[in-house]
Formats: C-alpha cells, sequence, structure tokens
C-alpha cells in the first residue's frame, strides 16, 4: 500500500572544486599534509592580511553552473558571512549572498516510473505555480518519456562559491582535552549547489546525487570524494500528508507560505507539511538514502504523534548516525544565526560577460545526458547499456568507443567492456587508463570472435593471457594452441565420433537433435580448439548424409 | 651639528647623505637623541629600537661608501605607525589584543621602505585599532600634543603626527580611514596627506574599515609628504583593491606652482560650529591662493551633512567584522582559560545546587566564556562601542536601514564630489572644527568626538585624495591646518597645490618649542 505521503527532498551540495590553489591565496589545497603546513597569512585571517580571488575556480564554478542549465548574471559580488567557530580564523566566512554567480538551473535524473501517481496535490503546485522564474525551465517541467526510463528535471536553485573552513578535530574525552584546529582546508574553494526541493524519494536523492557526481565528474571540476570530504550533502526533508484521503475535513489555510528556508511549495487543501528538518552527517549517497528513508518515517509518526505542522515548530538539524541508523537531534531551538551578511570591501565585484559565458558553453565538452543519447544512436546500445557505460566516467566511454569503432560491433564491445574489461578493472582496483589491453588490441580479438572462429568462453582466456602476458591477440592465440581446424578435420572428427556412438545417430534421426549435444564434450576433449556450432552442423549434416 | 640635521626637511637630509655631508648613522643618531631629549614628554613612540636602527643606518653608509645602487630614501629616519606588520616586530595597533602580536611577514608597505633604504627608527603610538581622534583611546598612554602637552595630538595617527612635529622624525607614515592623518597633521602643524582610495596598498595594514582606510605620509613640508608617497604608492597583486596606475614622480613636480588654479570652498563648511579663529586662518590661506593667481569659487557639497553619520555606520559595520578574529583562538589576547573554567564550573556547581535549570541552560559553554572574557578584556571602550555599533546595524531587519543606505548616501556623497571638480582643481576647508582640545576634555562624549571628523570624513566616503597643511596659529599658539581636497588619483595637483601655499608662507616651518 503506498505510504499516505509525499517526501519533499532539497539538497545541499558542497563539492571542492580542483584548483591547484585556495580561493583567495596561493596556499596548496592538496588533502592529506600533515596539519597546518598549507596554510599563509591570508588563508588563517592573520591580521592585516587580504584575499585575492583565484580566476580559476570561479572558471570551474561558472562551468558547472552552465552545466547544470543556470543562468549566469552579469554581475556578481562576494559577501561576508559573520559568525565565530574555532575553525574560522576569521570570524567570517567570504561566500556569495544574494547575487549568487548562478541561478536557476536544472539537472535531468532517470527515475523508474511512480505507482501510484506522486502524491498528491504536489505535482500540480509545481507545474501550475512553481516558484521558477526561468523560462527554460518551466515548459519541460515534470515527466518525459514513457515506460522504464523516465526523465525528470531537479531545479537548481542557486550554485555559489564559498571558502572552506578549517577542520575542527574533537577530543571526546568527556569535557576533556583539548580541540584540535586543522587549518589547511581552509580557504580552499567550495561550490554550494542548492536543489529547488523537487526530490520526492530518498532513491530519488540518491539518483541526483549520483547523477550530479558524474557531471562534476565529466566536467572535472570535482574529484567528488566523500571520503575526503570534497563532496557533503545536506539535506533538508519534510512531508506532504494527505489528511483527505483519511476521511477527515481539509483544514484551510494551514500551512504558512513560502517562509524562509522552507519547502516553497504551498500544499494543497487537504495536505498537511510537517515542519522541515535539515539532515547532516550523511558520509555516502547510501547514507543519505537511508536516512531520509528513517528520518520520513520519523516525521510521519512524530506528526501522528504530535500533529505538529510547519510553521508550528522551528526548523531543525538533525545528524544522522551510522551506527544506530537513525537521525539525532542537533539543534532544536531557532537560535535565529545571525549571519549579518555585508559585501566583502575587501574584494571587487566579478563582472563575467557573454563571451566568457558562451565560451564556457562551448568548452564544456560532452555531457553525460548527450553521451548516452549519442551512444545509444551511433553503436546500437541499449539505454541501459549506455547508462552503465557513461557512469564509468568519460575516459571508459573513449575506450568503449574506440573499441566499438576498431570491432565494428558496438553491441559486442559493450558486452565485452561491461563484462571482462570492468571485471578487471574491480578485481585489479585500477582505472581504465591503467588497463593493459589498449582498444585496438581487443579490438583484435573480438574480430576473431565475431567472425565465429573462436569461441567467447576461449576468447576470455584469450584476453586473460593477453592481460597477463602482454601478447597481442594472435599471439596469445597462438601461446594457447588456439589454431583454426579446417572442415577435413572437422568432418574427420564427427566420423568418428558418429561412428562410436550410432545410438545417438539413431536420435538425431528420430528428430531428436538435442543428442548431438552429448558429443560435443567429447569432442572439445579430443581438439580444445574445436568450434562447437561448427561440429554440431556438421555432425547434423553427415547423419543427415546417412539416411 | 646635531639640532641643525634635526631641523632640516628630508629632501634637505637626503642632499646632505648623497653629498657625502652626513652619514645615516649621524642623521639617525641625532634623532635618537632627541627621542630621547623629549619624547617623555610627547610619548609618540611606542617603541623605538636605538640598536637596530643604528645597525641599519651604518649598513645603509657602508653600502654608500662602496658606491652599492641605494633605494629612494636611502639612510632616512622613517616613523611607522603600529598598525603596520613587520615580521617578528610587535604590532599592536595600541590595543592590549594584539600586545604580543608578531606577524610572520611585512606589509607592503613596510617592504616599500626597506626596499627604499629607509632606516625605521621606530613604531608610533595611535588611538587603539585606528578608532578615534585624540590619540586617548591608545591601550598604553596618550600621545601629547608637542605645542602643548596637555593637550591631544590629533588622532588616531597621533604619535605619526606629532613625531614629526617635535622633530624626531622626519617622515613618518601613518593612515587614515575618517580623517586620522589629517587631524592630527593638522593639530600638531604638520603636513600629512590621504591618498585616493587604492593608491597605497593595504596588504598587512591591520584593518579598521577595509573600504576606507588608506596609508599615507605625514611630513614637515609637502616637498618631503611627495617624497614619501613616491616610496609608498603603486600597485600590489596582495591588494585587490589596490589600482593598477602609474606612480608619477611627485618629487619631481612637487615645486611646480599649478598655473590658472581654480580652488572651491564649500559654503556648508563655514558655518555653526566652526572656531572663529580657525575660519579666519582658513579664509586667509584662500586669500593667499588669490594672491598667487587663482580663482576662488563657493560650491555646496549638499549630502556633506550625512556624512558623519554615513561614516559612522560603513565604518563600524566593517570594523566589527574585521575585528571577528581577535576572539582568542587564533589571534589576540587570551583569558586566563583556567581561571576560567574554574570560575565556570564553580557556578555551575552553584546554580545546581540551587536548582536554577533556567541560569543553567543559560550558562555559557566555555568556548563562548572564553569568546566573551577574551574580547572583553582585550578591547578597550572605544573599540567595543564601534564593534557594538556595527553589529547592530549589519544585523537582520537592520541592515537595510543602516547599511545599505549608508551606501547609498555615499554614493551621493562622491557624486557631490565629482560635480564640484568640474567646476575646481581643489577644494580648500577647515580640517578640524576647532584647534587642539585638552586632554579628558571630550572622553566622556562620544558623539562630540564623532563630529570632530566632520570635515574629513567625506574624503574617506568619496575615496579622493585630501591633505592637511599647516596655515596658521591660534592666538593660544595651536596650530591650525588647511584641507585641500583633490580628484582621485590627483595627488600630483593636491602636493603641487600644498607646496605652492608653503612657498609663499612659513607656518609649516614654525615648530614648537620643547
Amino acid at each position: 500500500m503506498p505510504e499516505p505521503y509525499t517526501v519533499v527532498i532539497g539538497l545541499e551540495v558542497h563539492v571542492q572544486l580542483l584548483t591547484e590553489s585556495k580561493l583567495f591565496c596561493g596556499c596548496s589545497t592538496r588533502f592529506g599534509s600533515a596539519p597546518n603546513t598549507q596554510t599563509c597569512p591570508v588563508c588563517i585571517g592573520m591580521p592585516g592580511s587580504l584575499p585575492v580571488m583565484n580566476r580559476r575556480a570561479v572558471e570551474l564554478a561558472l562551468r558547472t553552473a552552465v552545466a547544470l542549465n543556470c543562468e549566469i548574471p552579469h554581475f556578481t559580488k562576494w559577501d561576508r558571512k559573520n559568525y565565530y567557530y574555532p575553525d574560522l580564523p576569521k570570524g567570517y566566512q567570504i561566500s556569495q549572498y544574494d547575487l549568487p554567480l548562478s541561478r536557476d538551473g536544472w539537472l535531468e535524473i532517470m527515475v523508474s516510473p511512480l505507482p501510484s501517481g506522486e502524491g498528491p496535490g504536489v505535482r500540480a503546485d509545481v507545474l501550475e505555480e512553481g516558484p521558477h522564474p526561468n523560462p527554460l525551465r518551466a515548459p519541460t517541467e515534470g515527466w518525459s518519456g514513457e515506460g522504464t526510463s523516465s526523465t525528470k528535471r531537479i531545479g537548481i536553485i542557486r550554485a555559489h562559491l564559498e571558502e572552506d573552513a578549517g577542520k575542527s578535530m574533537h577530543d571526546e574525552a568527556a569535557g576533556k582535552g583539548d580541540s584540535r584546529i586543522d587549518l589547511n582546508r581552509t580557504g580552499t574553494p567550495l561550490l554550494e549547489i542548492v536543489s529547488q526541493p523537487d526530490l520526492r524519494s530518498p532513491e530519488e536523492a540518491k539518483t541526483y546525487l549520483t547523477e550530479l557526481k558524474l557531471l562534476l565528474n565529466y566536467l572535472g571540476v570535482s574529484d567528488c570524494n566523500m571520503q575526503e570530504g570534497s563532496l557533503r550533502v545536506d539535506a533538508n526533508v519534510n512531508l506532504h500528508i494527505n489528511v483527505a484521503e483519511k476521511g477527515t475535513a481539509p483544514e484551510k489555510g494551514i500551512v504558512p507560505l513560502l517562509l524562509r528556508g522552507q519547502s516553497p511549495f504551498p500544499a494543497a487543501e487537504g495536505i498537511i507539511a510537517t515542519p522541515i528538518v535539515e539532515v547532516k552527517n550523511m558520509n555516502s549517497f547510501r547514507a543519505v538514502e537511508r536516512a531520509l528513508a528513517y528520518e520520513a518515517q520519523r516525521q510521519y509518526r512524530e506528526y501522528q504523534e504530535t500533529g505538529r505542522k510547519l510553521g508550528e515548530a522551528p526548523k531543525s538539524t538533525r545528524g544522522w548516525d551510522e551506527a544506530s541508523q537513525t537521525t539525532r537531534l542537533q539543534r532544536s531551538k531557532e537560535e535565529s544565526s545571525d549571519y549579518r551578511y555585508f559585501p566583502d570591501p575587501d574584494l571587487a565585484p566579478v563582472i563575467v560577460t557573454e563571451e566568457e559565458i558562451e565560451q564556457i558553453r562551448a568548452d564544456l565538452g560532452e555531457l553525460p545526458a548527450a553521451l548516452r543519447t549519442r551512444l545509444e544512436q551511433t553503436y546500437g546500445i541499449t539505454p541501459y547499456d549506455s547508462d552503465v557505460l557513461v557512469n564509468q566516467g568519460r575516459p571508459l566511454v573513449d575506450y568503449y568507443i574506440e573499441l566499438a569503432e576498431a570491432c565494428g560491433d558496438g553491441k559486442l564491445a559493450s558486452n565485452w567492456v561491461q563484462q571482462s574489461v570492468l571485471r578487471t578493472l574491480n578485481e585489479r582496483q585500477i582505472g581504465i587508463a591503467q588497463f593493459p589491453v589498449r582498444p585496438a588490441a581487443l579490438a583484435e580479438l573480438l574480430s576473431v570472435v565475431k567472425s565465429g572462429k573462436l569461441e567467447t568462453v576461449r576468447a576470455r582466456d584469450v584476453l586473460q593471457a593477453m592481460l597477463e602476458t602482454g601478447k597481442s591477440a594472435a599471439e596469445a592465440m597462438q601461446a594457447l594452441g588456439i589454431v583454426e581446424v579446417d572442415d577435413a578435420a572437422v568432418e574427420a572428427l564427427c566420423r568418428e565420433l558418429l561412428d562410436a556412438n550410432p545410438k545417438i545417430v539413431a536420435e538425431v534421426q528420430a528428430g531428436k537433435e538435442k543428442g548431438v549435444g552429448m558429443l560435443i564434450g567429447q569432442a572439445k576433449r579430443k581438439n580444445p580448439n574445436l568450434n562447437a556450432a561448427r561440429f554440431r552442423e556438421t555432425c547434423l549434416k553427415l547423419i543427415q548424409g546417412m539416411n | 651639528m646635531m639640532t641643525t640635521l634635526i631641523h632640516q626637511s628630508a629632501a634637505e637630509l637626503l642632499g646632505l647623505l648623497n653629498a657625502g655631508q652626513a652619514t645615516s648613522a649621524e642623521l639617525t643618531r641625532a634623532y635618537l637623541a632627541r627621542i630621547d631629549a623629549v619624547d617623555g614628554k610627547v610619548r609618540a613612540f611606542l617603541r623605538v629600537d636605538p640598536s637596530a636602527a643604528l645597525a641599519r643606518a651604518e649598513e645603509i653608509d657602508a653600502r654608500r661608501k662602496s658606491d652599492k645602487p641605494l633605494g629612494r630614501l636611502a639612510g632616512l629616519p622613517v616613523a611607522v605607525k603600529d598598525l603596520l606588520c613587520t615580521t617578528g616586530e610587535p604590532t599592536t595597533c595600541a590595543s592590549r589584543m594584539l600586545e604580543n602580536f608578531r606577524p610572520p611577514y611585512d606589509a607592503t608597505v613596510v617592504q616599500r621602505l626597506k626596499a627604499a633604504d629607509a632606516v625605521l627608527i621606530g613604531r608610533t603610538n595611535m588611538d587603539e585599532f585606528a578608532m578615534g581622534g585624540s590619540n586617548e583611546n591608545s591601550a598604553f598612554f596618550p600621545t601629547r600634543n608637542p605645542w602643548d602637552t596637555t593637550r591631544i595630538p590629533g588622532g588616531s595617527s597621533g604619535g605619526a603626527a606629532a613625531c614629526v612635529a617635535a622633530r624626531m622624525a622626519p617622515l613618518s607614515v601613518g593612515s587614515d580611514t575618517g580623517g586620522s592623518i589629517r587631524c592630527p597633521a593638522a593639530l600638531c602643524g604638520v603636513s600629512g596627506l590621504k591618498p585616493t582610495y587604492g593608491r597605497v596598498s593595504r596588504y598587512g595594514l591591520v584593518a579598521f574599515a577595509s573600504s576606507l582606510d588608506q596609508i599615507g605620509p605625514l611630513a614637515g613640508s609637502a616637498e618631503d609628504c611627495a617624497l614619501l608617497l613616491e616610496v609608498l604608492a603603486g600597485h600590489d597583486p596582495k591588494d585587490s583593491t589596490s589600482v593598477d596606475r602609474p606612480v608619477p614622480d611627485y618629487s619631481r613636480t612637487v615645486t611646480e606652482p599649478l598655473k590658472n588654479l581654480r580652488i572651491g570652498w564649500v559654503r556648508e563648511h563655514f558655518g555653526e560650529g566652526l572656531d572663529a579663529e580657525v575660519e579666519k586662518a582658513v579664509r586667509e590661506a584662500i586669500r593667499g591662493y588669490q594672491s598667487q593667481g587663482a580663482t576662488v569659487k563657493e560650491l555646496s557639497l549638499p549630502h556633506g551633512k550625512y556624512a558623519v553619520a554615513t561614516y559612522y555606520i560603513i565604518a563600524p559595520c566593517e570594523a566589527s567584522s574585521n575585528l571577528a578574529r581577535y576572539d582568542g583562538v587564533h589571534f589576540g589576547h587570551r583569558t586566563d582559560e583556567k581561571a576560567m573554567v574554574a570560575e565556570l564550573e564553580a557556578q555551575r556547581k552553584d546554580l545546581h545546587q540551587r536548582g536554577d535549570q533556567k541560569a543553567l541552560d543559560d550558562l555559557d559553554n566555555a568556548l563562548i566564556r572564553m569568546y566573551r572574557r577574551s574580547r572583553a578584556e582585550g578591547f578597550g571602550p572605544e573599540v567595543k562601542r564601534r564593534i557594538m555599533l556595527g553589529t547592530y546595524a549589519l544585523s537582520a531587519g537592520y541592515y537595510d536601514a543602516y547599511y545599505k543606505k549608508a551606501l547609498q548616501v555615499r554614493r551621493l556623497i562622491r557624486r557631490d564630489f565629482d560635480e564640484a571638480f568640474k567646476e575646481v582643481d581643489l577644494i580648500v576647508g577647515p580640517v578640524t572644527p576647532s584647534p587642539a582640545y585638552k586632554i579628558g576634555e571630550k572622553i566622556g562624549n562620544p558623539l562630540e568626538m564623532y563630529l570632530y571628523d566632520l570635515y574629513t570624513v567625506s574624503t574617506n566616503l568619496a575615496g579622493i585624495a585630501g591633505m592637511s597643511i599647516p596655515c596658521g596659529l591660534s592666538s593660544t599658539g595651536l596650530p591650525i591646518g588647511l584641507h585641500l581636497q583633490a580628484p582621485p588619483f590627483e595627488e600630483d595637483r593636491l602636493l603641487r597645490g600644498a607646496a605652492m601655499f608653503q612657498q609663499a608662507t612659513d607656518w609649516h616651518t614654525r615648530q614648537p618649542e620643547i
């Protein structure tokens, strides 16, 4: 039975950009160095020091924003977000407040169709009065495609640049011990990508994150390593509960409109929105999925117990606890965090010209969605196959394309890449760049397979030999003693075995062709190079001739 | 010899050094002796390191002797306001907060002075974090006016001006956020220039209000200011607000009088609140220009009346953020943690025993208590006042009414100047409403002190160039300053206009008896 509510999720993703140096100074952004070795007067906020903007970071941010179909204003600026924390040495973070470098974009994700509509009222709200001024977005909003591969556009509210803070390491020994601060990370460029609350399930949230990460990889703007903190996710989640369905009279005017930071969906009549909860501390996409699933159930339970609706309780923050697989309250009081934003007087505003935006657009390269379509159209593979290939990243796709071109069979190439190649990469924990067999060499092998002269099973042995010895396909086949068995030899072997097995001959003559299969094993033992299909074919022909 | 040396101008001293008629060591010794003799009364310096200064002077002399290339100021003593970072040396901003701060790097301006082979003779006193106009806000001691040591020298670069007035240094570097070079220059009877915003790098200047702060020279004459500005000015890639424009040879052109000079005086600057003697001296100065062939025009700067209010929004807002880093974690004074934690524990225990759960809930955690204590102990009252003003004005719900509005007015103030400079080359007027007042006279009235900035803050808000030069003495023998203002990047015009006046008058040569 479907849940009596819709989950409404918006995600805030922070990604560290792949710049050599920090956002406002020349210090390295490398991860894992000894604490406080990648610092200078600027990034540690030494009195008198001044920030100088890293152009490269802005370029990477714009590149991402353009790829996310965002509007890029021609004027953007830096603001100070003032708050006290020991890992924030200046007492403020340089960020972007009211004029971010991009806004109103979208990312398309593939979704499985929902079983029974996606919850009352919500979709209609988006379609009819969604708060999105971006004309690019509205007309294509919603579902497209049919059957199993629908796509959905997830709105991007904004993507802006800011500097990362340092890391605090707390001694957990209750109340004792000092906290330690590592400022190596301080000032690393962070792109904050804020989605609309367009996600409707934990699975969708995970899909969005996977697609976003893939896009960032293709753009080469971030390595998105969650373990090293180069990609961090916070989620805002609440429920729209259908109270009408349960037979209760619809309440009117129950949901306050568009409070700051809250879901921009005015829930329709008969729908109750629960208070929004921010979930933090999720260290993997799987954790995001689980935390959101847990949180949805928890909120529903809480609503049933307390009846509390959006606007009746302050927004709270909960942390995902991996060990207990639950979320725990971190902050409930409305500690009205007043960041006293104001334009940073140490930095000039950034002017972005139309030409620059066009240049960035021209240099974007082929992005995952377009690449999937091209693979399907050019090489005749299925959407599933193109998805698997594209999701592995551009270098693997390039390998695939080279292979498909060289062997002339996109489907065959796709099967081999997905099976043998990916398995090897997994086993050896290497990337495609380290895969020893280059596409041309593999194509040579596949051509033999394609000609029917080599069976897949044997061909795998050949590839294994190529991987181990670095030999070419021909050399490896030779080393394995694989030579083509000529027609005369096949026929001789057939006669030999048929003569020795009159019972099978009789069976076949009686119409049970299956019997020939029993001879294949024997034949293979006599000559491992024998092609089973040809053997079978020859046998049948011979038996026919016996009549 | 010694007395004659210290009474000469920097330009003359440079001539003596270049001609081999004096050594830097002699010069430095002469100034050190003067500091010894009079600074006990004036207290312009927070620190002087005679042996380091002498060693530096001797090293420069040795290089001169062996005909090695030398910098623009080779061998000249220069005093530096104690808010410019200098590697390994205390840079206190006259605050308890930074009493033990030793930066690991040089401010760009300090680097330039070192590269110019200046002898950095000492660090001058100031109002704490450059906040104030009297030097009474120094956490260590007030500097006194060399003309009357019961009076203020002006501020915040009070030490910088007083040391030049008392001939303890020929050249001195200050900073000006709302008049902090020009006000003490006026009250101490020296010449001081606030350059156009962006003319001099702010890198390494401990920030008070980033969009207003500007470093500039103080000296005995416009000619000497030109010499020092030439070294200080120039683009710095480390300061995004510094402007990439060539630096003219100010010292080469400074003595050329301005032809067909058009000067303007601002109607609103000669109204209520202006001391009669100051008005008389300034009007006299205007007549002086007239007699040198200048045309004079009466002007109005209609938004000038909002300048003080605008300034006291913008400057504190920026300050509240700039000074947030002094929280005892990374920078600045940290409270005695052991005592603080013990006190906190005792409080907690006491509340627990009394069963006062609400008070217990409201009790600071150790980190917050450390922040509060450290800042309470480290900052003086004026700094706290401005941090609170700025924090309030930037708070949610007030931003539009205060900071945003102030930025709008600021643009109007700049526009007034742009309009005015279409008709005149220089704007002249008073620097301060009155000559130096008594130490302690206004200390209980911050608003009155803020109003003392009324003629100078507009220059900073507009980002243009301004200068104060001596133009008279009051009946009680106190210096009176003449304010000159020029359009952005017209420091050359400003200096020539000032030098023109000094060629025709001798107010800048008057020296206090101390």
